[in-house]
């Protein structure tokens, strides 16, 4: 790995399509420096948690605002309710947990406390999907983002590395309403800028292309980018779209791409039913059909393994992402 | 506020609950009319409410004022018609309950707009977290004002209840003044058979909450006394709960006492027959 730092944001020029890494993180560490940056920033940011303090990077902010920090115990339901509560008399709640804790354990609570009263909660969510690991297909879930989109006025956001989790933490507060916030357990490279503006609801155009489009979302953009190098060797001109916000969805962007390039890869660590390709499927059946191809689970439950050999067992790394887009050139016919 | 004055209106309320289901032919009329009493001295003489001129304001984020949250729902009918008659919104819109178009939802919502709702109830057991969040809030912001809850009996049955009766103590929310509403009837029959809760009393304590009773849930001196009590309890380190024993349909002689009308309309003779036994006394909306 090439060790020159060559960050990108929006505003660079995209056809510099090299990028690298001079480290890696997980994703909640991200978020932990996030709500830590937030805790100093916003009186009115209060976190909550479920017995999982360390798991999700909540010492520094509950160092400094321990009157801000509530501990829930085991007792994810009630911490939803909770929030909901708090956020009445202005507060900002943050319900942190695991994300299979998260959402499918407390769907009601989420729907009617929070969702359908519209409150200004943000539920983050660590340890999505499979490269969560050992721990196996009981804490592995693979429906999250399927069961928040479905909520009206829910916002879903599934940012791509440490930084962008770190901005999309901050970012959300400015946010009114419900927000679900998703990241991970697994280390993966700092790619993307760490003074970033967050923008929900805007795709970031990670490197123009003219062959295929690649939308990917939290830490498989990085192995979008991958395998657009992959695909570039083959003489395979690659765009690559990071589409951290699911709902709502960047419809322009995701059209603006396909209509360029003809045909389009999603890329989710998510089960194929109900994630971001079935959401960007929807948006090609109501504007233009293009061939599409899925790098998801393939509707099942995952199991114990370490991170990376269960993206490769899962059909989840760059080499799959460089078949489907063969694929999906292949069907444009 | 005199006890007559309230009964006064507890009576009005109630010719309103059963006139509001009749008209739409659905809703729960029988833990409605065992809840007037309740409502009735929270929002005319117990709660310390935002009020301009005498007329009362809605502010959802309820800044220095008591807060109360219905988490058994599907006892909207009488909320409604204590929130309008109290003016936080048109006693015309009664007439609105549970039809399309309507801010008067089946249950609760803040979805619509409703003034005086501020969080969704129905699906049970969620209420006393709620509230919980909101008297967090409060002692955030370092204002004293007291926070209230009513659940249902059945309700006592989900589980979230008991997360919340572990978390209330454990974060010493001493502003907070739960009520169960002890009618013993849910939908399928008598509660102690269909899934019996035992000594509801005896299990808050071991959680840690200050209770006490009233055992006269449906004489408004009793309640009026009970919630003074209450208020002399609460802002000392524990919740408080109170166990308040009501009569399921009370006020309504063949409602009374019979989980078969919890959630059944009357017809047009019902109807005339439960307004015969219930006195006009602010003008029918």
């Amino acid at each position: 790995m090439k060790l020159t730092v060559n960050y990108l944001t929006p505003e660079t020029d995209i056809l510099m399509k090299k990028y690298t890494y001079t480290e890696k993180k997980d994703t909640r560490s991200g978020f932990g420096a996030g709500m830590h940056e937030l805790g100093k920033q916003n009186p009115n940011v209060v976190a909550l948690c479920a017995d999982l303090v360390g798991s999700l990077k909540l010492d520094p902010f509950i160092k400094e605002n321990p009157e801000r920090f509530i501990q829930c115990g085991i007792s994810e339901a009630n911490m939803m309710g909770v929030s909901a509560g708090l956020t009445i008399g202005g507060k900002i709640p943050y319900a942190t947990t695991f994300a299979n804790f998260a959402t499918g354990r407390v769907y009601d609570q989420i729907r009617q406390s929070v969702a359908y009263s519209n409150k200004n909660v943000k539920i983050c969510a660590s340890h999505a999907g499979l490269t969560l690991g050992e721990d196996g297909a009981t804490h592995q879930i693979l429906e999250d983002l399927g069961m928040m989109k479905m909520l009206p006025g829910m916002t879903v956001i599934n940012p791509c590395d440490y930084n962008q989790t770190k901005a999309a933490t901050i970012a959300i507060a400015d946010h009114e309403g419900p927000v679900y916030l998703r990241f991970g357990r697994p280390v993966v490279p700092i790619f993307t800028d760490p003074d970033q503006k967050f923008e929900i609801g805007k795709a970031w155009m990670v490197s123009e292309g003219k062959d295929v489009s690649i939308f990917a979302t939290g830490h498989l953009v990085w192995e979008a980018i991958q395998a657009g190098e992959m695909l570039e060797k083959e003489g395979i001109d690659a765009e690559i779209v990071n589409i951290h916000t699911i709902k709502p969805l960047d419809e322009a962007a995701i059209m603006k791409s396909v209509k360029k390039t003809g045909c389009a890869v999603s890329a989710e660590e998510h089960n194929r039913l109900g994630g971001l390709g079935d959401s960007i499927a929807q948006v090609l059946v109501k504007n233009q059909l293009v061939p599409q191809e899925y790098v998801a689970v393939n509707d099942s439950f995952g199991e114990s393994g370490t991170p990376t050999q269960l993206m490769e067992k899962y059909g989840l790394t760059a080499k799959d992402i460089v078949a489907a887009a063969k694929r999906a050139i292949e069907r444009k016919g | 506020m005199e006890i007559k004055e309230l009964e006064k209106i507890a009576s009005q309320v109630r010719r309103d609950i059963v006139r509001m289901v009749h008209a739409c032919q659905s809703g729960h009329p029988g833990g409605s009319l065992g809840c007037t009493e309740l409502l009735v001295a929270l929002y005319f003489d117990q709660m310390n409410l935002k009020e301009k001129k005498e007329e009362v304001v809605f502010h959802m984020n309820g800044k220095d004022e008591d807060l109360f949250f219905l988490s058994n729902g599907h006892i909207s009918p009488v909320w409604y018609s204590v929130l309008a008659r109290k003016g936080y919104f048109p006693v015309s819109e009664l007439a609105t309950f549970r039809k399309l178009d309507s801010r008067l939802q089946g249950h609760p919502t803040t979805h619509e707009g409703l003034p005086g709702i501020r969080i969704a109830s129905g699906s049970l057991g969620q209420g006393a977290s709620v509230a919980m969040g909101a008297a967090l809030s409060k002692r955030l912001d370092k204002d004293d004002h007291l926070v209230y809850v009513l659940m249902g009996d059945g309700e006592q049955q989900e589980g979230q209840v008991w997360e919340a009766a572990t978390f209330a103590p454990h974060h010493e929310i001493g502003h907070l003044i739960a009520f169960i509403d002890l009618n013993g009837q849910q939908i399928d029959g008598p509660t102690i058979k269909v899934m019996n809760n035992r000594d509801l009393g005896e299990k808050y304590k071991a959680f840690g909450w200050e209770v006490m009773h009233i055992e006269k849930g449906n004489d408004m001196a009793s309640v009026v006394k009970g919630i003074t009590e209450a208020r002399g309890k609460a802002g000392h380190g524990k919740p408080v709960m109170v166990l308040l024993e009501t009569g399921m349909g009370y006020g309504v002689d063949y409602m009374m006492g019979t989980h078969k009308w919890h959630g059944t309309a009357p017809n047009d003779e019902q109807l005339a027959t439960a307004l015969d036994q219930l006195e006009e006394t602010m003008g029918d909306y």
